[in-house]
């Protein structure tokens, strides 16, 4: 079960929301809606639902509807129609006291000018949940210590807001959502009120924490970079509507129109596109195929260099066409003459990690999956062809190593 | 113009005034009684204190609150006014004040939270708060000395009408202008509206009560002269007297010790202004 599932939430603006929603449900567009009647559709049925652990990023420019999508979610705003559900709990029409329970114990929520009580100290703010639960104050001072530790500001405990910069502000924020122990974090705009520089730490520093939190994260930007960063999944969102979702790469490589298509051009795919989406196939041999073999293997390939796999397809190394001909003279096994240190990546690393790699090197760079096994194998004129956009069709599916028939 | 009889508006309030009065005994006799208390209580207290204690004390309410030069002031001014011979009037008048500010400042915050609450409330309390700062006080202290008889009632009366809209206004705009992120921090994270009111909203305001409050006790202050003609004791009443009498340098004198007075309470209570934290 997903731990949050969203249904046809709408938000309609306005003094008449029910007569907005019925033309709505007639198939009228937002502006027709506007002209006809005032109301303003902020967020138009949308549904879609994230997994326990999932990372969901909503991307969309400033008055895409956005923030007030996040705020449905927990119901800052009061949707018009629709349902939330956590856990298979359904938020829309729960009473006000079972409503703060819920927000108290599942949600957090960081904001993108941070929202920090200025009249409290760094500690006070982040206890500030805590304490509207009335824990105890001793154990308040214990978690907010731990979760101040968490985002690496312990000495600070006893700072105002004012007197920290807007990085620490938001670690700060961050603390302050965590400190409850919810499962999900709404984080609106988290990191966009912060310098680049900040701004890719601090990204850094949640995937992070991510790794042992596994939180369940709804995000919302209107950075592309930022989305594909983080985002496991997700959604470009336009006029209070969803236009795609999809995991980063479905997005940059296959846009679902011309808007995000747009939206993508302007990204740096050698960010977002790792090995497997360029990896071509890797011409391989099994050392006891003989020299000859492999020497005419390379001819009928048009390829300089042969990788040496065994029968589970492990890597070996790596023959030139000097060493097999330097074999075939000399009688020596492929084993022998192989090169066993070879560079290899993970079908995962991003392309723009490969780059010193490629700059350095002559032989190509194998692709090799668990217990190096060879998947597929990048020349540098892949990796070019996939910063414009040319990408493996077969988008990580496992190459047969060439000669390797079972 | 004429042709449209006359609105006989006086006429209906003084038959509200006359059924009120019927009842005078109910309704505004538990009212007389707590004010005259409070108004002795407090001139008793300070009156217990001897005069030269008291001053100290207020010296060290204006150098925490205000600063050394606050002090020296404060220190100089109510010396002058003990040596000029006016300092039982004095803690007469600061009794009235105490009074009217405190009745002012527990009707008026709540007032004040209501009318943040609600753009209905505040649309019917405005126009009031309006009609209570404008109206004239001696229109009011007529009906006022008829269910109150004369005396410092009437007069506490008369000042809480004049200084309790400026704490319901602050209160209001304070609790506005919080900005929305913190109050909706405040909700994201379960806050009950008690919980978003005490922790987030108030702490937020309390800058801006203060001037509230402030403005309360100046106000206050500047109606005790008026205070003084329907009989209220203290420095008004030496004015007041003054007045009558054609007494320049008395006149003078009193007055005097009026404006020290509200230069010493203001100083002492503008102090909230500085220790702001500046919301992020």
């Amino acid at each position: 079960m997903p731990k949050m599932t969203v249904r046809q939430l709408t938000k309609v603006f306005g003094k008449q929301p029910q007569a907005a929603l019925k033309l709505l449900e007639q198939g009228w567009t937002k502006e027709q809606i506007f002209k006809e009647t005032g109301q303003s559709i902020g967020v138009n049925q949308i549904s879609f639902s994230v997994a326990e652990g999932e990372i969901f990023v909503i991307m969309g420019l400033s008055g895409s509807g956005k923030s007030t999508l996040i705020r449905l979610c927990n119901r800052l705003i009061e949707p018009t129609t629709g349902s939330v559900q956590i856990d298979g709990e359904e938020l829309i029409g729960m009473k006000p006291a079972h409503l703060r329970e819920v927000r108290r114990r599942k949600l957090g929520m960081v904001f993108q000018n941070f929202a920090l009580f200025p009249q409290r100290t760094v500690r006070e703010n982040i206890e500030f949940g805590l304490e509207i639960q009335q824990v105890p104050h001793g154990l308040r001072q214990e978690k907010a210590r731990e979760a101040l530790a968490l985002v690496g500001l312990s000495e600070w405990e006893n700072a105002f807001p004012d007197q920290l910069s807007g990085g620490m502000r938001q670690r700060v924020g961050l603390a302050r959502a965590l400190a409850n122990n919810p499962d999900i974090l709404l984080m609106d705009e988290a990191f966009s009120a912060l310098d680049p520089l900040i701004r890719k730490d601090m990204q850094d520093e949640l995937l992070e924490l991510q790794l042992t939190m596994k939180k369940t994260i709804l995000f919302i930007t209107h950075d592309l970079h930022e989305a594909l960063r983080l985002g496991d999944r997700i959604a470009l969102m336009k006029d209070g509507r969803f236009i795609q979702v999809g995991r980063p790469e479905e997005i940059m490589t296959d846009p679902a129109d011309e808007f995000v298509k747009k939206f993508v051009e302007d990204a740096d795919l050698s960010k977002v596109l790792v090995a497997k989406h360029v990896m071509k196939r890797a011409e391989a041999i099994t050392p006891d195929k003989g020299a000859r073999v492999a020497l005419q293997l390379m001819m009928d390939n048009g390829v300089s260099s042969l990788y040496i796999v065994d029968k589970k397809r492990t890597l070996l190394g790596l023959v030139t066409a000097y060493d097999v001909s330097l074999a075939i003279n000399t009688g020596e096994s492929l084993e022998t003459m192989m090169k066993k240190d070879i560079p290899s990546v993970g079908p995962d690393a991003r392309l723009n990690s490969l780059f010193p790699l490629m700059a350095d090197l002559h032989v190509p760079i194998a692709v090799v999956g668990e217990e190096r096994r060879l998947l597929g194998v990048i020349v540098k004129g892949a990796v070019l062809g996939g910063l414009v956009g040319k990408v493996n069709p077969q988008q990580g599916a496992e190459v047969m190593p060439h000669g390797f028939r079972a | 113009m004429d042709s449209v009889p006359k609105l006989p508006i006086g006429e209906w309030v003084e038959r509200i005034v006359e059924a009120l009065g019927q009842h005078k005994g109910i309704l505004f006799d538990p009212i007389a009684i707590i004010i005259s208390g409070m108004v002795t209580y407090f001139t008793e207290v300070l009156a217990a204190i001897p005069s030269v204690i008291l001053i100290l004390l207020f010296g060290a309410l204006a150098w925490v609150f205000g600063g050394r030069s606050s002090m020296f002031f404060t220190l100089l001014g109510l010396f002058l006014i003990a040596n000029l011979g006016y300092w039982d009037e004095t803690v007469e008048t600061l009794g009235l004040v105490i009074a009217s500010a405190l009745l002012s400042i527990t009707v008026g915050i709540p007032a004040g939270i209501a009318c943040a609450r609600s753009d209905t409330f505040t649309k019917l309390v405005m126009p009031l708060l309006d009609l209570m700062q404008t109206m004239p006080a001696f229109v009011y202290l007529i009906p006022a000395i008829f269910f109150f008889g004369l005396g410092e009632v009437p007069g506490v009366i008369a000042s809480v009408i004049f200084a309790l809209p400026p704490i319901v206004r602050f209160t209001n705009l304070g609790i506005r202008q919080v900005p929305p992120e913190l109050a909706e921090a405040a909700d994201a994270f379960g806050s009950s509206r008690w919980q978003k009111l005490m922790k987030v909203q108030l702490p937020l305001a309390k800058t801006t009560i203060m001037a509230g409050v402030n403005q309360c006790i100046m106000l206050a202050l500047s109606m005790v002269v008026i205070a003084a003609m329907i009989g209220a004791k203290g420095l008004g009443a030496d004015v007041y007297r003054a007045v009558s009498q054609v007494d320049i340098g008395k006149g003078f004198e009193a007055g005097l010790s009026i404006v020290i007075i509200a230069i010493v309470l203001d100083r002492i209570s503008q102090h909230a202004k500085q220790k702001e934290r500046k919301a992020l």
